[in-house]
């Protein structure tokens, strides 16, 4: 399959802006990434309105925090390291606990960002984040997906985590793929093998998917966009009906949307299963695609989840 | 005396020379990482690897050495171009920055890395690190050093701060920070995103001995750090006035080379600047 590679960081910059022209209680808050982050693009159209706070994140949760109370849409942004793990006692304390109208939406998560290396690549922010109560955490599949969550999650007034890449992603989705929160959408149908996938991994799902057709295995692909509160209702008759389940995500499978998945289905419909996901261990500096080969993220390493749960099934 | 002996300090510029040249090169062959604040810092660590500290490259994990920490981690390129000079690793292996694979990563890493005392890359957790160095050397009863090179926009971050409190309540003599003060940051200059000054009063505030310096000149680094070394009851920053880019003319004060490669032609005039063979 070719794909159009595009910025999701773009659209979130987009649909900032727009947001700032509707509606006046729209505030943006950066810690010295705008550039990168592209709230910058805000920041020149509503000076007033936004917030530049150094290399403060904790500072900058904070006061959002207090933006929030009184009567503001926040939006805060940096890079996802610094921007889950840095201040996470922030969030905890003033965000998701008094449940404040802030939206962290971070970019460069996942070891995506390469050649910064470890230190940068984080791999744990969805686990993190989804064990907040109160916390929605969400993870737009490419670029026109990013601008519509954006848009989408400004009508709410929860505590919502976004999580974007540095890199450009492929394009699966079209401008008019509706996005609804915690509606998962199934991108293939198939009867013999669900694939899961978030992120960038559900490019991958589906030509996983073209691959395991030439087996002769029909599987059905489902974007998993929002990882909380989770699409249980179509996680589960996804099992029912295929059988099997396989989840892809650029995160650590110790906690992220593969291990949301299998708390869910062994709760509510135990079918076999496999998490594609980074391994217990930290990233490194490296190109995209060669990080990716070395950390188990790849079309094979899919395909080879299936087979494996194909032969598993009853 | 004969550190001030021009012949010395010729050394040490020839050597930060090099040590720009190498570290262009390196963020040039990676397509990534952060020249700007990789060159303003360079002067510093040259003088405090080729100088001032007590080190031993053939024993990384000599007790008695003096410590570096690079609390600004993304100027890693400059520090490992430092270790390599100080043959703490084959020059060779500076092609390999930012590589899968390869002992050099993106930011400073010590499980990997000979010679890297602390990962870094985060900001604003290294002078924290450094303090506690600094308060083992006291426990252990040594006499070594512990040497922290931090960026002005790391005054931005509140554990700065925290550290700056705890190095004074302590009494750590031990610790000299010293603040690249190239007055950008990542967005913008720092008086405009977030302003720090006066800079010297808050430190002076926070306890510590201030001393400010032209952080390029040799000289005025080694005799700051000489007067720091002098310095009882408590630690000492030496605010460096430094040029982002410092060495290469189109990158100097410029925003634009904080964190991008150079291209094909930038690289061709940087070395033609910087003396540097074009590789
Ligand atoms: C906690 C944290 N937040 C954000 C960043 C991203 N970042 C990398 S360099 C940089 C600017 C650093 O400015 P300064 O300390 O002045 O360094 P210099 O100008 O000397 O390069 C930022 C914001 C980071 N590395 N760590």
């Amino acid at each position: 399959m070719t794909w159009k590679w595009e910025s999701q960081r773009k659209q979130y910059g987009r649909a900032l802006v727009e947001l700032g022209k509707e509606r006046s209680d729209i505030v943006v808050l950066d810690a010295d990434l705008s550039s990168s982050t592209r709230t910058a693009d805000f920041a020149s159209a509503f000076p007033e309105r936004f917030f530049n706070c150094g290399i403060a994140e904790q500072n900058m949760i904070d006061t959002a925090a207090g933006l929030a109370a009184s009567g503001k849409t926040v939006f805060v942004s940096t890079f996802a390291v610094f921007g889950t793990g840095r201040c996470y006692d922030q969030i905890r304390q003033s965000v998701a606990y008094p449940k404040l109208n802030i939206k962290i939406v971070a970019s460069h998560a996942g070891i995506t960002v390469g050649g910064d290396g470890a230190s940068h690549q984080i791999i744990e922010d969805i686990a993190l984040m989804r064990v907040l109560p109160n916390m929605a955490v969400i993870v737009p599949v490419d670029s026109n997906e990013t601008y519509n969550v954006v848009k989408a999650i400004a009508k709410t007034k929860d505590p919502v985590y976004v999580r974007i890449g540095r890199a450009d992603v492929p394009t699966v989705t079209d401008k008019d793929t509706p996005f609804e929160m915690s509606k998962a959408n199934v991108m293939r149908d198939g009867t013999d093998v669900t694939l899961i996938g978030c992120g960038i991994l559900v490019s991958k799902c589906l030509e996983a998917a073209e691959e395991l057709a030439k087996h002769g295995i029909d599987a059905r692909v489902i974007n998993l966009h929002t990882i909380k509160p989770l699409d249980e209702k179509t996680v589960v008759k996804a099992a029912r009906e295929t059988g099997g389940v396989v989840t892809a995500e650029e995160h650590s499978v110790m906690m992220g949307m593969g291990s949301a998945v299998a708390m869910c289905l062994v709760e509510n419909f135990h079918v076999p299963m496999k998490r594609v996901g980074i391994p217990d261990v930290f990233g490194e500096s490296g190109a995209c695609n060669e990080l990716m080969e070395k950390y188990g993220l790849t079309i094979e390493n899919i395909v080879e989840a299936a087979h494996d749960v194909m032969k598993r099934k009853k | 005396m004969e550190i001030y002996d021009g012949e010395f300090i010729a050394e040490l510029e020839a050597i930060a020379k090099r040590v720009r040249s190498h570290s262009i090169t390196m963020i040039y062959r990676a397509g990534s990482g952060h020249p700007g604040g990789s060159l303003s810092g360079v002067d510093i660590m040259v003088a405090l690897y080729f100088h001032v500290m007590k080190h031993d490259s053939k024993r990384p994990d000599w007790p008695e050495r003096d410590r570096f920490v690079l609390s600004k981690g993304h100027a890693a390129p400059a520090l490992y171009a430092v270790l390599a000079e100080a043959k703490y690793f084959p020059e060779k292996e500076l092609e390999t920055l930012r590589k899968l694979g390869s002992r050099l990563q993106g930011h400073p890493c010590m499980r990997k890395t000979p010679g890297v005392e602390m990962s870094t890359g985060s900001l604003g957790h290294g002078l924290a690190a450094g303090n506690g160095m600094a308060l083992a050397a006291k426990l252990d009863r040594k006499l070594y050093r512990i040497y922290v090179l931090c960026g002005d926009g790391e005054m931005d971050v509140g554990e700065t701060w925290e550290a700056a409190m705890l190095a004074s309540h302590y009494k750590l003599d031990n610790i000299t920070a010293y603040i690249d003060r190239n007055k950008l940051q990542l967005d913008g200059p720092t008086e405009k995103i977030m302003s720090l000054e006066p800079l010297a009063d808050k430190w002076k505030a926070f306890g510590w001995h201030v001393i400010e310096i032209n952080g390029h000149s040799m000289k005025e680094i080694i005799q700051a750090t000489n007067e720091a070394k002098g310095v009882k009851g408590r630690p000492t920053a030496i605010i460096c006035h430094t040029i982002k880019g410092k060495g290469v003319s189109y990158m100097e004060g410029s925003l634009h080379f904080h964190g991008k490669a150079p291209t094909d032609e930038e690289y061709k005039q940087a070395m033609k600047e910087l003396g540097g063979t074009d590789r």
